[in-house]
């Protein structure tokens, strides 16, 4: 399936790296201004240096709550909007070096499926169009398979090829999330960001969508990553999890130690609210106090210890290192005695 | 769609026996009564009938002994046969007279209109592009002046700048003074000549609206998720600006400019008495100081009309912009 389709994407893919994407260091701030005269008065640190990367063909979930910069990290790897420092590299090149045309040229390659299907898709143009507008601005496929291409990706993503004529509002919200895949898998992308794409639907069409982003990863050998704030939605579908908080990546591993056991106390916190289906299983839920503090002023050292349940004095100074158990890594300085060891 | 335009025309058709209704009625309760005029200066004459007695006699001739709603039954059967009778200030029939002055409003108001929408809105979009940049502070503003300056204040400093010391138009006029030495060909290039200041008054009084609106909705479009997504599709910014941007822009647009469409028949009253420019609106606008009723019920009446088309118009322009009407 895949050698038919893009015979010649393939041979590019020789980069000796089997990352496809690579965060180093990634921060983005946004600055405050205020004042008649726009003055710079403050800086929203959104995302504040975290770092990951994503195997060829994986899927890594990237959770934490509302406001913690997770979309601004998806949205800062895709170049939708700057960064402020650190490397973003895709097949082992920075895209933030890409001048303007050849961004444009690597579009394909790296998509994007948004959180709202209601709003994402432009409302006067039929549907075919939307999701072959890019194919034939990239040349994906000859002009004459322009039109079973479109017809065969639509009905991979479940949808039908009279459906090509149809405008969005004429869709429900799950169909229009898979009208949202099928232009992003139209233009044969080696990775897409899945930003929210089942928050804005119903739990029994989560299922579907996330069902068919796993079908067609087994089928065009897609990297995924999956921003979500639904742990058990993570859970299933992810490979390697990253967990964020106020900017900062606090843990990150693969998907079975980070559930089996988790290390950080924000992770132990966000797991123990995950609902069980078992009303005789005792929730042990950690309550955590306050709110999220403000990213334009976070807490000195450790970002969390304002409410962590084991705060020490040295939290309130020192930005904790970061530990490496075998690939499960931790930023956290309660393994400080645990590594010297 | 046709019983959409079936019900459409209807209404029109009850707001403009309304609107023509109203029209009449305030006509004949103004204070400046053609009949009072020709009246008193009749009665001023030797060995005349006196005032009242010529009142009388003159409301007689024209239909003025009635009441409101019958006087304006009487003018609606004749409306209705085509039958808008003679101008009285003007002396010849109201539908000539109409026809010989319509041409200057229409050129005037075409040109304009055509380069309004040629600045205005590349203007708009740009401004909207590069949001809070120096261009945008710089096209806001000068789009903020249009939309202040009064017209006859705009006209005069014009006139002072262009006629008056550089001498390189005439005051007003819509012809020079050799105009009738002139080729036919030579005619045209003197009444174009002449069209240069009021056609500059009003484009730049007008472009500030349509400008402000252009930007105020390209930029409500391009924060929208689907500009986003364009981006993200990898294509380039002149498509994403063209294809998805500026086509969801188009609706309110059609709607704003169908707005604009009567008023270039009817609105320029003001600058073509500055330039005594004899269109439309200056003949109007005489017609209604004399009190001459049939113009001035002809030339409302036509600007209801005009406006309850130019509405219909834009009702099915949206069908046509918005493929989402054109379905349902």
């Amino acid at each position: 399936m895949q050698n038919e389709k893009a015979p010649e994407r393939n041979e590019k893919k020789h980069v000796s790296t089997d990352n496809i994407l690579e965060v180093k260091d990634l921060k983005k701030y946004f600055p405050i201004k205020a004042g008649l005269l726009g003055r710079l008065v403050g800086q929203v640190k959104a995302v504040d240096g975290i770092s990951f990367s994503i195997k060829r063909g994986t899927t890594m979930g990237l959770v934490g709550e509302s406001g913690c910069g997770k979309t601004t990290v998806g949205k800062t790897i895709l170049r939708l909007n700057d960064k402020t420092s650190g490397d973003v590299l895709f097949n082992g090149e920075e895209i933030f070096e890409l001048s303007n045309r050849e961004l444009r040229a690597k579009r394909p390659q790296i998509q994007i499926i948004f959180q709202d299907p209601y709003s994402s898709l432009s409302p006067r143009m039929p549907v075919g169009e939307i999701i072959g507008e890019a194919v034939k601005e990239h040349n994906i496929v000859p002009d004459d398979k322009f039109d079973d291409y479109i017809t065969r990706i639509m009905e991979s993503c479940g949808l039908q090829a009279y459906h090509k004529d149809r405008y969005p509002h004429e869709f429900s919200g799950g169909q229009r999330q898979r009208i949202c895949i099928a232009r992003a898998i139209a233009l044969n992308p080696d990775f897409i960001v899945c930003d929210e794409p089942v928050s804005a639907l119903d739990v029994s069409i989560q299922a579907q969508i996330i069902n068919l982003l796993a079908d067609l990863q087994k089928e065009f050998g897609l990297a995924y990553l999956f921003i979500s704030h639904d742990l058990s939605v993570v859970e299933h579908i992810s490979d390697t999890i990253g967990v964020m908080y106020l900017g900062s990546m606090v843990e990150y591993g693969k998907t079975e130690d980070i559930f089996e056991n988790p290390l950080h106390p924000y992770t132990k916190a966000l797991f123990s609210a995950i609902p069980t289906p078992d009303p005789t299983v005792k929730m042990d839920r950690i309550i955590l106090e306050g709110s999220i503090p403000s990213p334009a002023n976070p807490p000195l050292g450790c970002k969390f210890h304002t409410r962590c349940a084991h705060r020490m004095e040295i939290c309130e100074t020192e930005v904790p290192k970061v530990f490496d158990f075998d690939g499960h890594v931790v930023a956290c300085h309660l393994y400080n005695k645990e590594k010297d060891r | 769609m046709s019983k959409f335009i079936i019900r459409r025309v209807f209404l029109a058709a009850l707001i403009i026996l309304f609107g023509a209704f109203i029209v009449y009625a305030v006509i004949r309760a103004l204070p400046s009564s053609y009949v009072e005029t020709i009246a008193r200066q009749r009665a001023t004459m030797p060995n005349s009938k006196s005032y009242a007695d010529w009142v009388a006699e003159l409301n007689a001739l024209f239909r003025l002994d009635t009441d409101v709603f019958t006087g304006f039954a009487g003018w609606l059967g004749d409306a209705i046969r085509g039958e808008f009778g003679n101008s009285w200030s003007y002396g010849i029939k109201v539908t000539e007279k109409f026809a010989d002055v319509i041409w200057y409003t229409v050129a005037l108001n075409i040109i304009t209109f055509i380069l309004q929408i040629a600045i205005a809105i590349p203007l708009g979009i740009m401004a909207a592009r590069k949001q809070y940049s120096k261009m945008d502070y710089a096209i806001t503003f000068f789009a903020m002046v249009g939309i202040s300056l009064p017209s006859f204040f705009l006209s005069t400093m014009l006139k002072y700048v262009f006629s008056i010391n550089l001498g390189w138009f005439d005051l007003y006029g819509i012809v020079g003074r050799y105009h009738e030495q002139l080729s036919s060909w030579g005619k045209l290039l003197d009444m174009a000549h002449h069209l240069v200041l009021p056609v500059t008054t009003l484009t730049l009084l007008s472009i500030g609206g349509l400008m402000r609106f252009t930007r105020t909705n390209m930029l409500e479009v391009l924060g929208a998720d689907y500009i986003r997504t364009a981006r993200a599709k990898g294509l380039p910014e002149n498509k994403v600006i063209n294809r998805h941007a500026f086509r969801n822009t188009l609706i309110p647009l059609v709607s704003y400019m169908s707005y604009l469409l009567p008023s270039m028949f009817a609105g320029s009253m003001i600058t073509e008495t500055l330039y005594q420019i004899p269109g439309i609106g200056y003949i109007a606008f005489g017609a209604i100081r004399a009190g001459d009723i049939p113009f001035t019920m002809f030339y409302s009446v036509f600007s209801i009309v005009l406006t309850q088309i130019s509405l219909l118009i834009a009702d099915m322009m949206y069908a046509v912009v918005d493929p989402r009407v054109r379905i349902n």
